[in-house]
């Protein structure tokens, strides 16, 4: 069964089609949704950013540009709102969530190490990035985006975009290394 | 060039291209080089290991974040609807593709056979297209259809085309002006969406150029609604 192209979908939001808008909901926003709890570390949040990335998507539908594809238009939007919401909170409630974040049912690091699960050490480290590198590399390996659409989602020229991944995986390998696991890189 | 070497701006680029090899997003070009490399470079295939270990574990990782509840469509729904004023529901209610369907229908298959060529067919729809709103609009208002209706297409034949969705309230004048002036052809329509492929050029145009052309069209907001390329 052929599915509606997200183009098209965009094409009937631009007319008011409110179903199309149901269906490109349901597409995306798990995804966008992760997306967005990982800039932000607070689902209530993310849940409230979702619905409003989506209602830029209802509103702006008619100029949306086919440069790109609609998935890159999603997370460029709910980057802004990510990083706008950021910015308006205090910087006290941010850290207090922060270190309540997201559920952590995993355990340390260390803990992983001991049980040797290698794949539930490496998880953790991922939580551990800086929130730039956690980013890039949840766009790249989850999202599952080209060199040009992070240099778009994330606005920064496409070399930047491959150095800066390059030095995520550093990091992610001194702090596997850290945790006792040396992979021998870099 | 010596291709083995372990170091060099040439290693470093193909180093850095690991993560979007291993998550397929490269062009076939570039995954046919790293791929060459990694054939050739065996370091270079460890390092791709551990790309690809981080790959398998940041999937895991992230599909452990659960999903938004139903609060979010709501949320959003709500939204719409606080903001669908009676603007946007008075303009909707002109339906370009039924007139458009409605219209053709009372051309049989014979008498297409017989009479039309390609280019009388895509003139007659774009013909159909502007009488129909002026005749709708002196009738009142037919009622709002968000999907497609039954489609027509004429032979579209060679050139560059383009998916445009028109603006529910544009005048039949202005339609009439701004196909005219930009020299486009109806061919085929309406699809889902009410989107109809327009030709917008006579031969094949470069990518640049088109896009130009479709950027240029898109700058008429008070006729066209939505545009895209379109094969």
């Amino acid at each position: 069964m052929q599915t509606t192209s997200d183009e098209v979908l965009i094409g009937r939001i631009a007319s008011g089609d409110r179903l199309a808008m149901q269906v490109l909901f349901a597409r995306h926003h798990v995804r966008v949704y992760r997306f967005v709890l990982r800039l932000v570390s607070d689902p209530t949040l993310a849940e409230d950013l979702i619905s409003e990335v989506f209602l830029d998507v209802w509103r702006q539908a008619g100029r949306f540009e086919a440069r790109s594809a609609v998935s890159t238009w999603l997370l460029a939007i709910a980057r802004f709102k990510a990083l706008s919401a950021l910015r308006k909170k205090p910087e006290a409630e941010l850290s207090d969530e922060m270190a309540e974040a997201i559920e952590d049912t995993s355990d340390t690091p260390e803990a992983a190490l001991q049980k040797k699960d290698k794949g539930a050490v490496l998880r953790e480290c991922l939580k551990s990035l800086s929130p730039e590198h956690r980013e890039v590399v949840d766009l790249v390996y989850y999202h599952e985006k080209s060199v040009e659409e992070v240099a778009q989602i994330v606005g920064i020229p496409e070399n930047t975009v491959k150095t800066r991944m390059f030095y995520a995986r550093k990091r992610l390998s001194e702090l596997l290394k850290a945790a006792g696991v040396d992979r021998g890189w870099p | 060039m010596n291709t083995n070497t372990k170091s060099g701006p040439e290693r470093e680029e193909l180093e850095q291209l690991l993560p979007w090899h291993a998550a397929g997003t490269l062009s076939r070009r570039e995954a046919q080089r790293v791929d060459d490399a990694l054939a050739r470079d065996p370091e270079l295939a460890r390092q791709f290991a551990l790309v690809r270990e981080e790959l398998s574990e940041t999937i895991h990782f992230n599909e452990t974040l659960g999903a938004p509840s139903a609060r979010a469509m709501e949320k959003l729904m709500a939204g719409i609807e606080a903001e669908s004023g009676p603007a946007k529901q008075t303009a909707a209610r002109f339906s370009l593709s039924t007139w458009l369907a409605e219209r053709l229908s009372a051309f049989t298959p014979r008498t297409l056979a017989y009479g039309a060529t390609a280019a009388a067919i895509a003139i007659v729809l774009q013909f159909g297209v502007l009488t129909g709103i002026a005749v709708n609009r002196a009738v009142g208002p037919a009622t709002f259809e968000t999907a497609s209706g039954p489609a027509v297409t004429a032979p579209a034949g060679v050139g560059t085309f383009a998916l445009i969705g028109f603006a529910p309230d544009v005048a039949a004048a202005q339609l009439s002006a701004f196909l005219e002036q930009n020299s486009l052809t109806i061919v085929e329509g309406p699809r889902a969406g009410g989107l109809y492929r327009v030709r917008i050029a006579a031969k094949p145009l470069p990518k640049a150029e088109a896009d130009a052309a479709i950027e240029k069209l898109r700058g008429n907001t008070s006729v066209v609604m939505f545009i895209a390329p379109s094969e």
